[in-house]
């Protein structure tokens, strides 16, 4: 009455091969089984598992070393258990070596799904560490879920999308009320100049300002070069190559030495202070300051404002001059205008307001870059994660607000006249 | 009863600059043992498990793991060794990027192959067996309390069910429920899956609690090994102070009143 419960299982394993043979109990002296390994690891030797069958029941004998490396063979074999019928179903662990948390859950496992299907399953041989496991994973059975629960993709969709618009809306008011309190801890620090943080601030100028210099001279002066470069060779065809002076004189001083100041500054100071206040977020740093007595604002984010408050012009200015200077030395090169030549036609070239509209942007978008920086860094909350996803966030949005206000202020200046 | 030695530590010597911590320090750790290593701040008992886990280098001295000495191991061989411990660090040190259940099954995903689902279910097993709950399978660590960090970081420590686990201040941090509940997790998982636990500990209960043996950390060295009650014998005046301390008196006290039920 023999017949054989299963077939398959041809997994091959990382290591080693592996070999099934399932026989019953009729045909007595057959050894069977399947087995894994050797394995790399040391120490663990080999699992497998010898199934038999009468007509009436089911033997099964786990050998070797039921273990976690094992696991994925183990479950494979094991899923192709079945009683077919049969009323008992015995698990002999008297010829297992070792058995671990895995290897116990697959046992257990195997248990329960014969036992639904309505046969009767014990468990013979175990020694008492064994059945102490046994019983200590039957306990922790609870299905449970690794992800937290994701919806339809379309709905998500949507849902993100209202969030994003949403959680923009919020940032947009929030940050004008952040606004509103760097305004406030500034009145209060003006009314009250001993509370002013000087070798916070001196050192946060030294930061962003000083050590930022050479980055940002070898990026304008390199632009302001690229910039003279290209339009001598429009200019060119119109035979107008003298105004090259003109192009790079005005568009340096206007517009395009602060914003490129801008945009540098974000992306080195503005993240730097997110993920400044976000650390000392995290590590409850800033908690610790409340309880002091201590003004977060006052400590943290004024030496910083008010630091690039006073470095965006300087900058700015240091950058527009590398701009005229690589554009010069292009002119010079390219055209054969004498340096001496170029200067009188810069003088020509600008007028007071040119250098005026920088010096009116600059500080605003400093104040812009910074408030940004110390806002992200405050909604830092929870891992280390947050403190990336905040710094992106950040330097995004530093550099976004800045070309908007730029933008702004175009159209300010053009109405105005100047 | 012979004792079979899983990691033997010899003539160990640590120093940071011209700080020596350690010097000459002899260690073994049996295995089925639970071994509390005490001693003052700064004494160098992180310093030592770093240096047993192969995180700090030693200037000298031996460490020999499943008795093979670090250092003369191939990068295969550390990496066994590796699947064969698990470490739970002082604040549980959960990746905070993954989920409670993500981080058990990372050192899974790594080392072995096998279907998520079979994953899932270990995870599963192992949250169980720490004692939460399964709702807190899906939350990153942010989301839970310092003793569910705790709990979660052991289940992380037994995802490969090492045979030793290396504990760094378990019940620090905790309240006194919560410390004696995982003393008796500890205890409890230690008889259940024959561990051996290797315990930095500041906490006098957890000593006498679950303690097979403890290791004095003072003078740069282990001072004395020994059973709780062989310390309270020691004539050192800092293990005297220690043990015979206010504390420890309540600690003892505690121990050998009657259980309630």
């Amino acid at each position: 009455m023999a017949r054989n419960l299963h077939t398959n299982l041809l997994g091959i394993d990382r290591a080693g091969t592996l070999l099934i043979r399932v026989c019953s109990l009729a045909q007595s002296g057959c050894a069977g089984g399947l087995r894994v390994g050797p394995y790399v690891m040391t120490g663990v030797a080999e699992a497998w598992l010898d199934v038999s069958e009468d007509a009436s029941s089911l033997m099964l004998r786990p050998q070797g070393d039921w273990v976690v490396v094992h696991a994925d063979t183990i479950d494979k074999a094991l899923s192709d258990i079945h009683t077919f019928d049969r009323k008992t179903a015995t698990f002999d662990l008297s010829h297992l070596s070792r058995l671990d948390t895995a290897g116990a859950w697959l046992i257990y496992r195997t248990r329960r799904s014969l036992e639904r299907a309505g046969a009767k399953v014990t468990i013979a041989g175990a020694t008492v560490p064994q059945s102490t496991l046994l019983n200590a994973v039957a306990k922790a059975d609870r299905p449970l879920r690794a992800e937290p629960p994701s919806g339809n993709i379309f709905t998500n969709l949507l849902v993100r999308m209202g969030s994003s618009l949403d959680e923009g809306a919020r940032t947009g008011r929030d940050l004008v009320g952040f606004f509103g309190l760097v305004l406030e801890t500034l009145a209060k620090t003006i009314a009250n100049p001993f509370r002013m943080r000087t070798t916070s601030t001196v050192y946060h100028m030294e930061q962003t300002g000083l050590n930022a210099v050479p980055i940002v001279s070898l990026i304008s002066f390199l632009i302001g070069a690229v910039l003279a470069y290209q339009g001598a060779e429009q200019l060119r065809r119109f035979g107008g190559e003298v105004f090259t002076v003109n192009l790079v004189a005005v568009s340096f001083l206007r517009e395009i030495g602060i914003l490129l100041t801008a945009i540098i500054v974000a992306g080195r100071s503005g993240s730097a202070f997110t993920a400044q206040i976000g650390s000392m977020k995290l590590r409850e740093e800033i908690d610790a300051m409340r309880t002091l007595g201590l003004d977060p604002m006052e400590v943290l984010v004024l030496p910083r404002v008010l630091a690039l408050l006073v470095m965006m012009p300087i900058l700015g200015f240091i950058s527009a001059m590398m701009g005229l200077l690589g554009g010069g030395l292009v002119v010079w090169l390219e055209l054969g205008m004498s340096p001496a030549m170029y200067v009188e036609r810069v003088k020509d070239a600008i007028d007071v307001w040119d250098a005026g509209v920088a010096f009116i942007k600059a500080p605003v978008f400093g104040l812009l870059i910074a408030m940004i920086g110390c806002f992200e860094g405050l909604k830092v909350e929870g891992s280390a994660e947050s403190v990336g996803q905040r710094t992106t966030v950040s330097v995004v949005e530093g550099i976004f607000t800045v070309i908007v206000v730029d933008a702004f202020f175009s159209i300010m200046f053009v109405k105005l006249g100047i | 009863m012979t004792r079979d030695t899983i990691i033997t530590v010899r003539g160990l010597r640590n120093q940071f600059g011209p700080q020596v911590i350690h010097d000459h320090l002899d260690l073994d750790i049996f295995r089925g043992e639970v071994l509390g290593i005490v001693g003052g701040s700064g004494t160098g008992k992180s310093v030592l498990l770093r240096t047993i886990l192969g995180i700090n280098r030693p200037a000298a001295g031996r460490v020999e793991i499943f008795g093979k000495a670090r250092g003369e191991m191939t990068r295969a061989e550390e990496q066994s060794v590796e699947r064969r411990w698990g470490v739970l660090f002082q604040d549980g040190a959960l990746f905070s990027s993954l989920t409670v259940a993500q981080n058990i099954q990372v050192a899974l995903k790594e080392h072995l192959r096998m279907p998520q689902k079979l994953m899932d279910e270990i995870a599963a097993v192992k949250i169980g067996l720490v004692g939460l709950p399964p709702e807190a399978g899906p939350k990153h660590p942010s989301e839970l309390s310092g003793g569910m960090r705790k709990r979660a970081g052991l289940a992380r420590a037994l995802a490969l069910d090492p045979e030793i686990v290396f504990l760094d201040e378990p019940t620090a941090g905790l309240d006194p429920i919560g410390a004696s509940a995982f003393d008796e997790l500890i205890k409890n998982l230690q008889a259940t899956l024959g561990l051996t636990v290797f315990m930095v500990t500041h906490d006098l209960d957890s000593l006498y609690a679950i303690c097979d043996r403890i290791a004095v950390l003072a003078e740069k060295k282990v001072l004395v090994t020994g059973t709780i009650q062989e310390m309270m014998t020691q004539e050192h005046p800092w293990i005297r102070e220690y043990f015979h301390g206010p504390r420890g008196r309540a600690a003892m006290a505690a121990k050998s009143a009657p259980p309630k039920s």
